[in-house]
């Protein structure tokens, strides 16, 4: 047996160290908590379960039942009584679990959550978090991979936010607790366990503000959330083709940042929409409806989509088929061309 | 200058006798149906766009306020309305939603009276959660949540009272059992021996009671509210009374129940037979009789004239209170309204 004489003294790291996505969400979870005694969480099995995704691992222990409890299996209740707590100056944040099963709370996302502020003259408001964990591209079984958030942005009311990076999952989401309105945050879950080397604490761009995530002249791929990371994809693989493409993650749907897109086709001149869910009647068609009023002059070609077909969510075995990929995300944008 | 209906609504204080009690529950109930027939025949005037009767039910709402303290919250529907009047929210105000103009005309802070709800059961849940953000915050507030039978019918009431029960929250659902949901009748809604019965399921304590008996249902409520402030939990309450009027003024009856039926509700009137209890036990005098009438007839006038006089809303004030600050999208679609020069 050997004895330490000199203290060990852990090497300062020279990077900041990587940090996944649910690990920010996590980490948002607690600093809110900490910071706003008001702040409450709850759904199911985000207690001692620290949820299904384990977005919620601790917060059962730091805060305590009160602050952080599993519930019924009641969707709608949830969120009732989360629309409830806030109306008495509660800050509510209720976990989804799983996108599709966030449905039976349709009613009182529409009809109470985004319309209590403009029924009440904004005399009541109701800030609460809706977190959702969405989209596929994990090989889950039915209902477990829906991409829902076209119905809360066809919502007047609601912010709608879903983030596309480490940094933005933290960011976004202290925003969103911090902020005054209700809000959808979506959650691409295929990115949960994604890591990246970042200052959590360092600030992010405010809610309804899309960000240039990669600067290019000749077309423009407008996307968000699960999405992003294929169309960074394809803009890497064009520009071994030739083609200078950018790459806007709106992060924001609700508020949708227009100045932003319509800058950066204004300049390119070319646009493909790039988002998961089903492509008919969903938010790609209003960037597309959106860019050509505004940009209509400087298109050198019509706007295209590539997105979820628009099928129900297949099998695990056939869901390869209905992502998008860079090689679709490549193809529209070599049509651009040709057909401009 | 017309009282306002805190001055004429009795003040919720608590009452320092049974008998005291009574009368202003009486007098309340009074002024309640004065209220109610006013705001029919405002609506059959084209005044108010459309109005659902609180006719035969005042002992219920009337009761559900007595029992509550100032602090204390209720979650009304759209059938409430006298409810609401008796929390203390002006007539105007309160029949804001059914004149058109806006979608809750009072701020509920004010009286503690969450917005009359529409979509049936849905206010349930709200109340469970501002009873916990409450007692999160350390005040010992109550929730009276107002729903029909209908109602109990929905997953929404199924899914609050569970929460309610499974949480101990200080909520009390006050079911009034008026027969008919617009015109379907209670054995479509549940094979049910009762709807009291239903708590058993959630294992809370139910109790069916004599809905048009204002000493009943105030009593029942005040335990209720007492077991919930104490940390008792949740109660559900049934109770038996009738929908005298039509759903609405657009409603008809005679589609669906029998006359007699009505008749014979008539006779178990809630303010016909508090007065008689009151007059068997001399605590209504005539000169007091007159007296509720008078402030009635005022109230009613203060109804007519304030739902008459208003402020029309201005296109200005669907963007106002969207979002706590407007997108630039809601903006730009404020500016070409006005600039179309809609007035």
């Amino acid at each position: 047996m050997t004895t330490e004489t000199t203290p060990r003294i852990a090497a300062a790291p020279e990077t900041t160290p990587a940090v996944s996505m649910v690990t920010a969400i996590n980490s948002a979870l607690r600093d809110a908590m900490r910071a706003n005694e008001r702040v409450v969480v709850f759904g199911e099995d985000v207690g001692h379960l620290g949820g299904v995704f384990r977005a919620t691992d601790g917060l059962l222990a730091e805060f305590g039942e009160r602050r952080c409890f599993d519930t019924p299996i009641c969707e709608a209740g949830i969120l009732g009584a989360a629309i409830g707590m806030s109306l008495y100056g509660g800050r509510p944040v209720v976990e989804m679990q799983f996108d599709a099963f966030a449905y039976p709370a349709f009613e009182q996302m529409v009809s109470h959550l985004a319309k209590m502020r403009n029924r009440t003259r904004g005399t009541l408001a109701a800030p609460v978090v809706v977190r959702v964990p969405y989209g596929g591209g994990i090989g889950a079984v039915e209902h477990h991979s829906d991409s829902s958030e076209a119905y809360a942005a066809h919502t007047p009311g609601l912010h709608v936010l879903t983030p596309a990076t480490v940094a933005d999952a933290y960011g976004m989401l202290r925003q969103a607790i911090d902020g005054d309105d209700p809000v959808l945050f979506f959650e691409p879950k295929r990115l949960y366990w994604e890591t990246a080397e970042v200052d959590l604490g360092a600030d992010v761009p405010p809610i309804g503000r899309a960000v240039v995530r990669r600067t290019g002249n000749d077309a423009t791929l407008i996307t968000y959330g699960p999405a992003l990371p294929i169309a960074l994809a394809a803009a890497d693989a064009a520009a071994s083709d030739g083609y200078d493409l950018a790459v806007v993650d709106l992060r924001s749907l609700v508020p949708f940042d227009e100045e932003t897109v319509c800058e950066a086709v204004q300049r390119t001149g070319r646009a493909v929409v790039v988002h998961e869910a089903s492509g008919f009647g969903g938010f790609g068609a209003e960037i597309a409806a959106r860019v050509s009023e505004r940009c209509f002059n400087y298109l050198e070609s019509p706007v295209r989509r590539v997105t979820g077909l628009d099928v129900p969510y297949p099998p695990p075995q056939l869901e390869r088929f209905y992502l998008p990929t860079a090689a679709r995300v490549l193809d529209a944008v070599a049509a651009l061309f040709t057909d401009g | 200058m017309l009282a306002s209906a805190q001055e004429i609504m009795s003040p919720p204080r608590p009452a320092h006798d049974d008998g005291e009690l009574l009368l202003r529950g009486y007098r309340d109930m009074v002024i309640g149906r004065r209220f109610d027939q006013q705001a029919t025949n405002l609506a059959k005037q084209g005044s108010l766009s459309v109005y659902p009767s609180s006719f035969g039910q005042e002992a219920c709402q009337v009761g559900a306020v007595t029992a509550l303290r100032r602090t204390d919250w209720l979650f009304p529907t759209y059938r409430d309305s006298v409810a609401i009047v008796s929390r203390g929210v002006r007539p105007g105000e309160a029949l804001t939603l059914l004149r058109g103009d806006w979608h809750c005309g009072y701020d509920p802070k004010a009286t503690c009276t969450a917005p009359h709800c529409t979509p049936l059961a849905t206010q349930a849940a709200h109340a469970v959660g501002l009873t916990m953000a409450a007692r999160l915050q350390g005040d010992d507030v109550v929730a009276v949540v107002l729903c029909g039978d209908g109602a109990t019918s929905e997953g929404d009431f199924h899914e609050a009272v569970n929460l309610a029960a499974v949480y101990d929250a200080p909520v009390v659902f006050l079911i009034q059992n008026n027969r008919y949901a617009i015109s379907v009748p209670l054995a479509k809604q549940t094979r049910a021996e009762t709807l009291a019965a239903k708590a058993a399921g959630y294992g809370i304590v139910g109790v069916q009671i004599d809905g048009n008996d204002f000493g009943e249902v105030h009593r029942t409520m005040a335990t209720a509210v007492d077991a919930a402030r104490a940390g008792r939990g949740p109660t559900l309450i049934e109770a038996l009374t009738y929908r005298m009027a039509p759903h609405t003024n657009a409603d008809d009856p005679s589609r669906y129940r029998d006359p007699a039926e009505t008749l014979l509700w008539h006779d178990r009137d809630p303010i016909t037979r508090l007065a008689a209890t009151l007059r068997t036990r001399g605590l209504l005098e005539d000169a007091t009789q007159l007296a509720i009438e008078h402030d009635a007839a005022a109230f009613a006038a203060q109804t007519r004239h304030e739902v008459t006089h208003y402020e029309k809303p201005a296109h200005a004030d669907m963007f106002a209170h969207v979002y706590a600050r407007p997108t630039p999208q809601l903006v730009r679609q404020a500016c070409e309204l006005t600039e179309r020069g809609v007035a």
